[in-house]
């Protein structure tokens, strides 16, 4: 297969820009953050060069003046403010442009925001002389150690360090641009020529910089390198390698002018800087640097492999149901002992190919931050976006089509949930709302919840609006969930005015038919006055459930086994008192149930011991009679033909250990036929 | 000149039928149809079916084909034929057609398999009045075979 350079470096640049982006929204809250200053420098300087690299000048040129200026703001030069922090991230966006689309964008949008940025930074300096033009607090240790006369600098390189592209000859000239050098080269590991491998570097160099520059300025140069090299600088005067910059702080600290006011500087620096929420993006910058870390043992594959695998492990385990079946019917001890065996590889192979796909969804929240920042801004609503539960993992498939379900009921969350901020300031909340989104495993589930603090659903206006509509007969008796439901309608809208954002009444309805494609579920709470909270109920996976193989006349169906709720006996008793009115008492709750046989329109006699089994979707319950319950069941979905699209009670199939194909009930599907059917009766019954 | 009044007579609307056609001729109720061999994947001994409860009657059932699950199709429903009852003869045809752009693989029942042969679009016919009952968009031509009448099937219309 051949590999296109440029669009590893298209897929390389989303992701440093994506981390870009939450480096800067970070900042944004933390502007004096050395750590998130450095990463937004590393990824700008990544950007560029491999930018040059691969050919795209455009982008190399623009990022160059970005990254100019966070390297001033680096050497503390100027401060990080949050006009700089808005501005970098419409640069953001620009750099994605340039890269994407490179075409269709228009440079003039590009010299906009760098004359902002220029702007901004003119400003910066200003402010920066006026402050006595002393580096701020984080800079100071590290820049302490100077050296007087020069640095003798001795560099040994790993060796392959030619292989992962590399260049030691750039570096040197590097080096030299901080002053003059006497570079010597270290020829002690040569080996003969007959052994010379020309791509190992076994060239280490010592050079004598005579330049009175910073210590730092010496480590900026090797920073891409620093993992594969040993380097000792040692100030000249000394002429021993000094390890850490610390043990040198009295002869630099006499050596540097600017030395005394620098208390008064840092004091001054700290109170500029009120750290609003400083608690809780902190986790953000180490997050990125254990990425950073686990970078070097991961390897990039392409999703359809991925599918592929998965594929080929699902006909495994479809194998592997037959074999297995075929070994118990016989009586060869033999042969059922490899059946297990095979088993138990099979399902330990599917578990660690299912762990493959899964990703955590942490890349998923970590783009809404930038949608909560944007809204929060137009809309005038200051909103605290907080994230837990990052490090749940979902398969891959499914954290994509969950982006756009989660970017509505965010939306919704900050358009509709939050008050305005007039409203707070009546009640004794605080003015900045709050929006957490979060997730977390429960059984066989994720459970991914967007919840506010805001006003909480106006349960009345829901039932206004919906007897308006004439979706419900006015004066019908309606729990407060049924009424919720109401806001999954096509076309269902409260807001009062259509803004940009909401209020059409197109959004909810999309929602709820995406979470219900996923064989997912929506729960929504409210408490008026403190806000409302949407939960969405999802499987690991799309691709293999644990399934209640069961039967009806002579079909084999499965049954997700997360729906299920628990198997009871159709007592005689049940069955007579359920004539004309399809009700099960289940422990005192009357549970509508539906009987597959009719529904199916089953062929073969009935079995005499029907048993009922409950399914509950978004806290509704609905019975199933079914004729046999055979087992618990590994199943491989598999979607149905398009031609089948018109099927609305199954939602995909599966192939059993025979060989034969099963459907799959879609449970959702029941639950709301039932549902109908109950209230069609309800008033006969009454 | 033969090609040319071959493709007047083709409906309009329709593609331009090449000259000669290579296909898989089977008898389905008391008809036979011509089923490109291009669209053919393989042909397979009857298998277990799985019933599709609310399904469309012409395709009613699920099949699985080396570990796909596809729908199988019954072509007698869309021309008014009653289904024939399965024999040692019936076959299923496992197909893959082009509905709305996407490649979509289902298996067809044929009573009867007879042969591949090529057929020529120059000898095709205007449809005989005694089938009139099936709808025009189901037939792409008709032409002639062994000296019998052969429907020359427009698969993805009739699986709309």
């Amino acid at each position: 297969m051949e590999l296109d350079p440029a669009a590893t470096f298209r897929q390389e640049a989303a992701d440093l820009l994506d981390s870009l982006e939450t480096v800067l929204l970070d900042l944004g809250q933390t502007p004096a953050d050395r750590d998130l200053i450095d990463a937004a420098f590393r990824a700008l300087h990544t950007i560029k060069g491999s930018g040059a690299m691969f050919g795209f000048d455009r982008v190399a040129a623009f990022t160059h003046d970005f990254e100019t200026a966070f390297d001033l703001i680096r050497k503390g030069k100027i401060d990080a403010n949050h006009d700089i922090v808005t501005v970098s991230l419409s640069a953001r966006d620009y750099i994605r442009a340039l890269i994407e689309a490179p075409d269709a964008t228009d440079p003039i949008i590009g010299e906009a925001i760098v004359e902002e940025l220029q702007r901004l930074i003119g400003r910066g300096d200003a402010k920066g002389a006026a402050g006595a033009a002393a580096p701020p607090a984080a800079a100071a240790g590290a820049s302490l150690a100077s050296g007087q006369g020069g640095w003798r600098i001795t560099l040994a390189f790993e060796e392959q360090i030619l292989r992962n592209g590399a260049n030691p000859l750039a570096l040197l000239d590097d080096l030299r641009e901080l002053g003059p050098c006497t570079v010597l080269p270290d020829l002690a590991r040569l080996p003969a020529l007959a052994d010379l491998d020309p791509e190992s570097c076994l060239i280490g160099w010592t050079v004598t910089l005579a330049a009175d520059c910073p210590r730092e300025a010496i480590e900026d140069v090797f920073m891409f390198v620093r993992d594969e090299m040993r380097l000792a600088i040692a100030p000249l005067a000394e002429g021993v390698p000094d390890v850490r910059p610390g043990f040198t702080l009295d002869m630099a600290e006499a050596a540097a002018e600017p030395a005394a006011p620098r208390p008064e500087a840092l004091s001054a620096e700290t109170a500029s800087h009120p750290l609003p929420g400083k608690a809780a993006p902190a986790p953000a910058g180490a997050e990125l640097n254990r990425r950073a870390e686990d970078k070097g043992s991961t390897v990039r594959v392409q999703a359809e492999r991925l599918d592929e695998l998965m594929d080929r492990v699902g006909e495994l385990v479809i194998a592997q149901a037959r074999l297995s079946q075929l070994a118990h019917s016989g009586t060869d001890l033999a042969i059922k002992a490899i059946a297990e065996e095979i088993e138990r590889l099979a399902s330990g192979l599917r578990d660690s190919t299912m762990g493959v796909r899964m990703v955590p969804m942490g890349s998923l929240f970590g783009r809404f931050r930038r949608l909560v920042h944007d809204l929060s801004r137009d809309l005038g609503k200051p909103v605290d976006f907080v994230t837990v539960g990052e490090d749940t993992e979902m398969d891959k498939t499914m954290i994509e089509r969950l982006a756009d379900p989660l970017v509505h009921l965010i939306r919704n969350a900050i358009d509709h949930g939050i008050e305005s901020r007039e409203a707070r300031a009546s009640t004794s909340k605080s003015a900045t709302g709050r929006i957490e989104l979060s997730a977390r495993y429960v059984g066989a589930q994720v459970l991914v919840t967007v919840q506010d603090d805001g006003a909480g659903l106006d349960t009345a206006r829901i039932r206004a609006k919906a007897e308006e509509q004439g979706l419900v007969q006015p004066g019908a008796t309606l729990s407060e969930q049924e009424i919720h439901q109401f806001l999954f309608h096509p076309g269902f809208s409260t807001a009062r005015t259509i803004s940009a954002l909401s209020g059409r009444g197109v959004g909810m309805d999309v929602v709820k038919r995406t979470i219900e494609a996923m064989r997912g579920a929506i729960d929504l709470t409210t408490i008026p006055g403190h806000g409302s909270s949407v939960t969405l109920r999802l499987p690991l996976t799309l691709a293999i459930i644990d399934g209640l193989l069961i039967r009806v006349g002579e079909g084999r169906y499965i049954i997700p086994l997360s729906a299920v709720e628990e198997c009871i006996e159709l007592t005689a008793a049940d069955e007579a008192r359920s004539r004309g009115r399809s009700f099960l008492s289940v422990r005192g709750e009357l549970v509508p149930f539906l009987r597959l046989r009719e529904l199916f329109d089953a062929q073969g006699a009935a079995d005499p011991h029907q048993k009922v089994i409950v399914t509950a979707i978004g806290g509704t319950r609905i019975g199933l009679v079914v004729d046999q319950i055979i087992g618990s069941h590994q199943t491989v979905i598999k979607s149905l033909s398009k031609l089948h699209a018109d099927v609305t009670m199954f939602s995909g199939a599966t192939i059993l250990g025979d060989g034969t194909a099963a459907l799959i009930l879609d449970v959702a599907q029941l639950v709301s036929l039932g549902q109908g059917r109950a209230d069609d009766r309800t008033p006969e019954a009454a | 000149m033969n090609q040319l009044e071959t493709s007047q007579r083709v409906p309009a609307g329709a593609p331009p039928a090449p000259a000669r056609l290579q296909v898989l001729m089977v008898g389905i109720g008391n008809e036979i149809f011509a089923i490109e061999t291009e669209l053919v994947r393989e042909i397979i001994d009857p298998v277990p079916v799985t019933r599709v409860a609310g399904a469309r009657d012409y395709l009613p059932a699920l099949i699985n084909v080396r570990g796909n699950v596809v729908p199988l199709a019954d072509l007698s429903r869309r021309f008014g034929m009653a289904g024939a009852a399965q024999t040692s003869d019936t076959r299923i045809v496992v197909v893959e057609v082009e509905v709305d752009d996407d490649p979509v693989t289902l298996g067809i029942v044929a009573d009867r398999v007879f042969e591949v042969t090529e057929i020529s679009a120059a000898d095709s016919q205007q449809m005989p009045r005694l089938g009139s009952h099936w709808k025009p968009e189901f037939i792409r031509f008709i032409t002639k075979w062994n000296d019998e009448f052969v429907i020359v099937p427009e698969l993805h219309k009739i699986l709309e």
